[in-house]
């Protein structure tokens, strides 16, 4: 039978952490899609325009950019791609990467209720925030695969491989977000930091505009380690060759260390926020 | 006969809660910190905090019952969440054998916008079954709640009743080594809490059950076991239920002043005593088994004839347990203005250990017309040497072995 103890000190070493928490997360698989179903369907059950919300947010920011490249509000350098296209692109991965940022913290908060009277692996709730990005996503690509046409870019066989370049920002999206989480669960403060922190960072991340030649810029785009991702997923898009794929996979490969730690320190930290939030 | 395996082991467990919202958050981020490093170090209270739960032992075998009571703060869902893990303690250990099954809030994980059916699997797989398991147990689930006819209606437009009997229909379904049980019962009507109690009863010689309720008769009815929390403490703990409860009952022992709770101004009551017995801070004690003699004045007013006396006991809950309709009342005409005397004998009172309080009542007849009525006219304090919780305690004795 198993049995479980409970007291102040917890004396596992990492590694069984890592394992418990690996394993929890095979066997609540089921809970995790249970919820990220729910969720998914309690969304669109109660709106008439549904899935397109979904849309509106990076679709707004694309268009704002493109009246103001178009008017000539602002002077852009060239993108080699159609402008629009290059907009919607970047806003569209972006809001991807923002939403699995917040994803985590998002999740954990919304199952207060939940978290604070029953005791049930609460991976599933990181994992069903993943399933729900997926999903989200995945609209947001139909709907990106649709400009590709319009705009005459046509189809490229890398635009396969665009789904990986997705589940890598959710990766990394997600495994920043889990670092954030124990304490954004705690202080408020924290969720505001981080989307007012972001709207400064897409200036620097080649969102709606390219990297300029040189200059300060130059070097803070180069570093930034949300510039492969953003710009790998373009490349995919539009078929032209991935110069910051090497990068964009020392991303991932450096992520996934993380994203363990990450996830462990989730577990830890649970019942510490639990106990703030129901005292 | 063999001993069953001891599933529950609680030992020297202490939590301590904080006050201060602010100070609590920060506290947070430092046992976050601490968390990390392992939690070697010894936990002593810091400022504005205090212990919710102090050096609480106990071990529970399976088809046992240990019933937590006391006031609302005493601690009673803090012990619990410990030992759901909910949280972890700050001293002491918890050791728990088997699938743990928690009632502490029915429905969890219900979406008020989907249909009962989806919530099921909702709340079935936040309960931990599989979605096979949900499967097979669907019928038997709907069958249970008795919603077989709103089943795929949004829960959003289900009574508060129907959504308990979903979530416990779900929830009855477990079939756990130990099981936890908060206060769910309390909602839900009469047919229904039978209902959970049936339930219960089943599973209860394979379980080892830890039962949260200020219900007491529910208490007594499952446990075998109780422990009395006040402050964080275990005030008293042992197997003597009766006990335990009659010692909660007389935690709330307040002296409060008798209260006319209804009058027509026809007459006034003056006076109430208990002939040849001892009044104690407003109470008269007596033992169990006596006879009482009761003497009451009332100043009238306009009455043109005697008024027909009947007096209730209620006990310490407030609940009316008896009603005295003295005999030989003869309603002659009275005057009005004048002081009238009554004398009463209420004979070989079986009533337990504890305290009562006799309501005074003025009619013109039997049940008919009511001029007045008095709590607390009296109240008398029934000693004896078994504690118990129930009301009365019958007089009684072995009369023959066949």
């Amino acid at each position: 039978m198993k049995t479980r103890i409970y007291k102040k000190e917890n004396r596992l070493s990492i590694l069984q952490l890592f394992k418990d928490s690996l394993k929890d997360i095979y066997n609540s698989r089921f809970l995790a899609r249970q919820l990220a179903e729910r969720d998914i369907k309690a969304q669109y059950r109660q709106s008439y325009l549904g899935i397109l919300w979904a849309f509106i947010q990076p679709l707004a920011t694309a268009f704002v950019w493109i009246f103001l490249t178009s008017s000539g509000t602002i002077n852009l350098s060239d993108t080699g791609i159609p402008y629009p296209l290059y907009a919607f692109s970047g806003t569209l991965i972006w809001s991807i990467i923002i939403a699995s940022i917040n994803s985590p913290m998002q999740s954990t908060n919304a199952a207060r209720g939940i978290l604070t009277k029953i005791n049930f692996p609460k991976e599933a709730l990181i994992v069903s925030g993943i399933y729900k990005l997926l999903f989200n996503s995945s609209i947001k690509v139909i709907l990106l695969v649709l400009f590709v046409f319009i705009y005459g870019v046509g189809f490229h066989w890398s635009l396969l491989a665009l789904p990986l370049v997705i589940f890598g920002a959710i990766l990394f999206g997600t495994t920043l977000g889990l670092f954030i989480t124990p304490i954004g669960l705690l202080y408020k403060d924290v969720s505001k930091l981080i989307s007012f922190g972001m709207q400064f960072l897409m200036y620097v991340t080649p969102v709606v505009y390219a990297i300029p030649k040189d200059g300060l810029m130059n070097t803070i785009m180069n570093w930034n380690p949300i510039t492969p991702i953003v710009l790998t997923a373009r490349d995919m898009v539009v078929g032209s060759s991935p110069d910051y794929l090497f990068y964009f996979l020392m991303v991932l490969v450096v992520c996934i260390p993380f994203l363990l730690i990450g996830l462990a320190l989730y577990r830890i930290s649970i019942p510490i926020i639990v106990e703030r939030l129901s005292a | 006969m063999k001993e069953k395996e001891v599933l529950v082991k609680v030992e020297g467990l202490s939590k301590k809660f904080c006050k201060d919202l602010k100070t609590s958050l920060w506290y947070g981020v430092k046992d976050l910190v601490s968390g990390i490093r392992g939690n070697s170090l010894e936990r002593t209270l810091r400022p504005k905090e205090f212990w919710a739960i102090q050096d609480i032992n106990f071990e529970l075998r399976r088809g046992e019952c240990l019933g937590l009571i006391g006031h609302n703060g005493a601690g009673k869902s803090t012990l619990l969440k410990i030992l759901n893990g909910l949280i972890n303690p700050d001293a002491g250990s918890v050791t728990i054998k088997g699938r743990v099954g928690a009632l502490i809030e029915l429905g969890a994980g219900f979406n008020p916008i989907l249909s009962g059916r989806e919530n099921i699997y909702n709340n079935g797989a936040v309960l931990g079954f599989t979605r096979k398991e949900i499967d097979e147990k669907l019928n038997a689930i709907i069958e249970f709640a008795e919603l077989e006819e709103f089943i795929d209606m949004p829960v959003q437009h289900y009574s508060s009743g129907m959504n308990v009997r979903l979530g416990f229909a779900v929830a009855a379904q477990m079939e756990p080594d130990v099981l936890i049980v908060d206060e769910v019962l309390a909602v839900g009507d009469l047919g229904f809490i039978l209902k959970c109690f049936k339930a219960i009863d089943t599973i209860l010689p394979k379980t080892a059950v830890i039962f949260v309720s200020h219900n007491m008769p529910m208490i007594s009815r499952i446990c075998n076991q109780v422990i009395l929390l006040s402050k964080g403490k275990a005030e008293f703990q042992g197997e003597n239920v009766s006990k335990g409860i009659d010692l909660y009952y007389n935690s709330f022992l307040t002296n409060e002043d008798s209260d006319v709770v209804f009058t027509d101004n026809s007459l006034e009551l003056v006076n109430a005593s208990l002939e040849n017995v001892k009044k104690e801070n407003g109470i008269y004690k007596i033992n169990w088994g006596d006879t009482i003699d009761l003497k009451f004045t009332i100043k009238n007013f306009s009455l043109k004839k005697m008024p027909f006396i009947s007096f209730a006991i209620y006990d310490k809950e407030q609940r009316g347990i008896a009603e005295v309709f003295p005999e030989n009342q003869i309603l002659k005409d009275i005057e009005p203005n004048s002081e009238i005397d009554f004398h009463f004998v209420f004979r070989n009172l079986n009533l337990s250990k504890g305290i009562y309080n006799i309501t005074f009542s003025a009619s013109e007849a039997y049940s008919k017309n009511s001029y007045y009525k008095i709590h607390k006219a009296i109240t008398i304090q029934v000693e004896h040497d078994k504690q118990i919780w129930t009301s009365f305690l019958i007089d009684s004795e072995l009369k023959q072995v066949i």
